[in-house]
């Protein structure tokens, strides 16, 4: 992966990676960014809304809990991260990784070095939930009677 | 009047350390972990999170742990925490279409795009109890099996009928949902407003309900056009990003009822749509949920609102498990004042009666019976306690 990520793509795959699998990357990645927390974290909620028929106007659902963290690095420069759920180490740490790849010469090693292997692990989860539901398709076979 | 009463505090702790003694249960069996509750009872804590209102398996699964297994306790406790937290946005729509799929079925078409695909799902098991998991045998279970190929893409069934016209089409109006958790529900209400008090109903009062249009109170014809379960991604706009985020992805069931036809001289007949949509694995939820939907449209559909399923302000007031439960459960707090003038009052419309019947059985006996002065006073008698 050599063209940058954008900030949004990249927050995706922070928030759907697992904390543990997330620290352990990031550490192994060897950054050192001091940063302090500006905002948060904090827990709180997020209404989740839906659509009427799945298209139409929408509505509200129900909520879902949520976490945010901001950060500033020395330079002043900042991160944000939001992720469902109560983890605030979660939430820190995805803030910590969106305001040091908003840095360029960060940008290219996060990029190719912990979004790309975190990418791929994903689409190889996703394929591997989409092949168990593969196997309870539905064949069906006509019952040939007569000639 | 009110009487200050205290006391029970000690009865109270001593009740509250035998509950929990309770819940424990024999300290000889390993004390049930919120992980296992999470894991193994996911159905229940499905069912939490949806009635709550509220996302978050852990803490479904704790508060399910906490109630001994009631649901509706648990889901009391999980709305209650609810509260304490503060609202720090609002999702973009989830986009169903993009789910991934783990179950998709429909129930109109054999051959769709995507294929009947089943997912985990106890259907078409024989509802035998399965004594092997009683005798552990539950420990060597095998791994789900995987096809060779990834799912086909499964679009929305609704939208082949789309193509045609044949079903009313969903358009969305751009308008902001009216939110009960802000502003009380005010009657009539709005489909968006009913949809959110559905979401969060009772799952046995809109199954009762759903299946009462069945029966014939409100019959709609319905067809279960698609169902599907499985992981949808969350999106927000938030300040420091161009575009939207994603924040994670939350575990969902919808279901796409279709219905008999609505149409008049100026429009062609057309099929209806009743909708359901829940947090978690939660298809006969969401099913029930379409049915009363589809129900509670009969006024916009220009539908005789005659069976109790239609009547929105007696479905929807009455939905709420915490709510029902709460007002049902505070019959057990003390009311001895009020009963002490239910007492007071009844011995005195005794007493007028007996007195009565004696002048009466002495008018009688001089010009016939007058049956008709019991009931008669009764009401004045009330009246005039309550000054």
């Amino acid at each position: 992966m050599t063209s940058t990520m954008t900030p949004m793509q990249r927050h995706r795959l922070l928030a759907l990676t697992p904390f543990e699998r997330l620290a352990q990357g990031w550490q192994s990645l060897g950054i050192q960014a001091r940063h302090r927390c500006v905002r948060g974290p904090e827990t709180g909620m997020a209404m989740v809304r839906g659509r009427m028929g799945g298209s139409g106007s929408a509505f509200n659902l129900g909520e879902m809990t949520l976490t945010r963290a901001s950060v500033a690095l020395d330079d002043g420069s900042l991160g944000h991260g939001w992720v469902r759920g109560r983890d605030k180490a979660h939430a820190e740490l995805i803030a910590l990784v969106d305001a040091c790849a908003r840095h360029d010469h960060w940008a290219r090693r996060i990029d190719s070095e912990l979004m790309a292997p975190l990418a791929q692990e994903l689409s190889q989860q996703r394929e591997q939930a989409s092949r168990q539901s593969a196997a309870t398709r539905v064949d069906f076979f006509t019952m040939v009677r007569g000639e | 009047m009110y009487v200050a009463v205290k006391g029970g505090e000690k009865a109270i702790a001593n009740a509250h350390r035998w509950m929990a003694d309770r819940r424990r249960g024999d300290r000889q069996q390993a004390e049930l972990a919120v992980a296992q509750v999470q894991d193994q009872l996911g159905l229940a804590v499905d069912r939490i999170m949806a009635e709550a209102s509220l996302y978050d398996p852990e803490l479904a699964a704790l508060a399910f742990k906490q109630a001994s297994g009631d649901t509706v306790e648990a889901v009391f406790l999980l709305r209650a925490y609810r509260t304490t937290l503060p609202r720090l946005a609002e999702t973009r729509p989830v986009n169903t279409s993009d789910m991934c799929i783990e179950r998709r079925i429909s129930a109109t078409f054999k051959d769709v795009p995507g294929g009947q695909v089943l997912g985990p799902t106890y259907d078409y098991t024989h509802r035998l109890l399965d004594f092997m998991l009683l005798a552990g045998g539950d420990r060597d279970v095998a791994e789900p099996e995987q096809a060779d190929q990834d799912l086909e893409a499964c679009p929305q069934i609704l939208d082949c009928l789309n193509q045609e016209g044949l079903i009313e089409r969903e358009q969305d109006d751009g308008s902001e949902p009216y939110d009960i958790t802000r502003d009380p529900p005010d009657f009539p209400v709005d489909r968006a407003t009913r949809l959110q008090m559905l979401a969060r109903g009772d799952e046995g009062y809109l199954l009762a309900l759903g299946y009462s249009t069945q029966r014939g109170y409100g019959r709609n014809h319905p067809f279960a056009g698609e169902i599907r379960q499985g992981t949808v991604e969350v999106e927000i706009e938030v300040e420091g990003f161009d575009a939207p985020i994603c924040v994670g992805e939350i575990v969902m069931s919808e279901c796409q009822m279709i219905n008999q036809f609505a149409g008049n001289g100026d429009s062609a007949p057309q099929f209806t749509r009743g909708y359901g949509l829940a947090f978690g694995r939660n298809e006969r939820k969401t099913m029930a949920m379409a049915l009363v939907d589809r129900a509670l449209r009969a006024e916009e559909l220009g539908e005789p609102i005659q069976s109790p399923a239609q009547q929105a302000e007696f479905v929807l007031a009455h939905a709420d498990s915490v709510e029902a439960s709460g007002f049902v459960s505070h019959l057990k707090l003390p009311h001895y004042v009020d009963f002490q003038s239910e007492l007071d009052l009844i011995r005195r419309l005794r007493r007028e009666h007996a007195e009565r019947t004696q002048g009466d059985t002495q008018h009688a006996q001089a010009s016939g019976a007058d049956t008709a002065a019991d009931t008669a006073t009764a009401p004045t008698a009330s009246k005039e306690c309550a000054q």
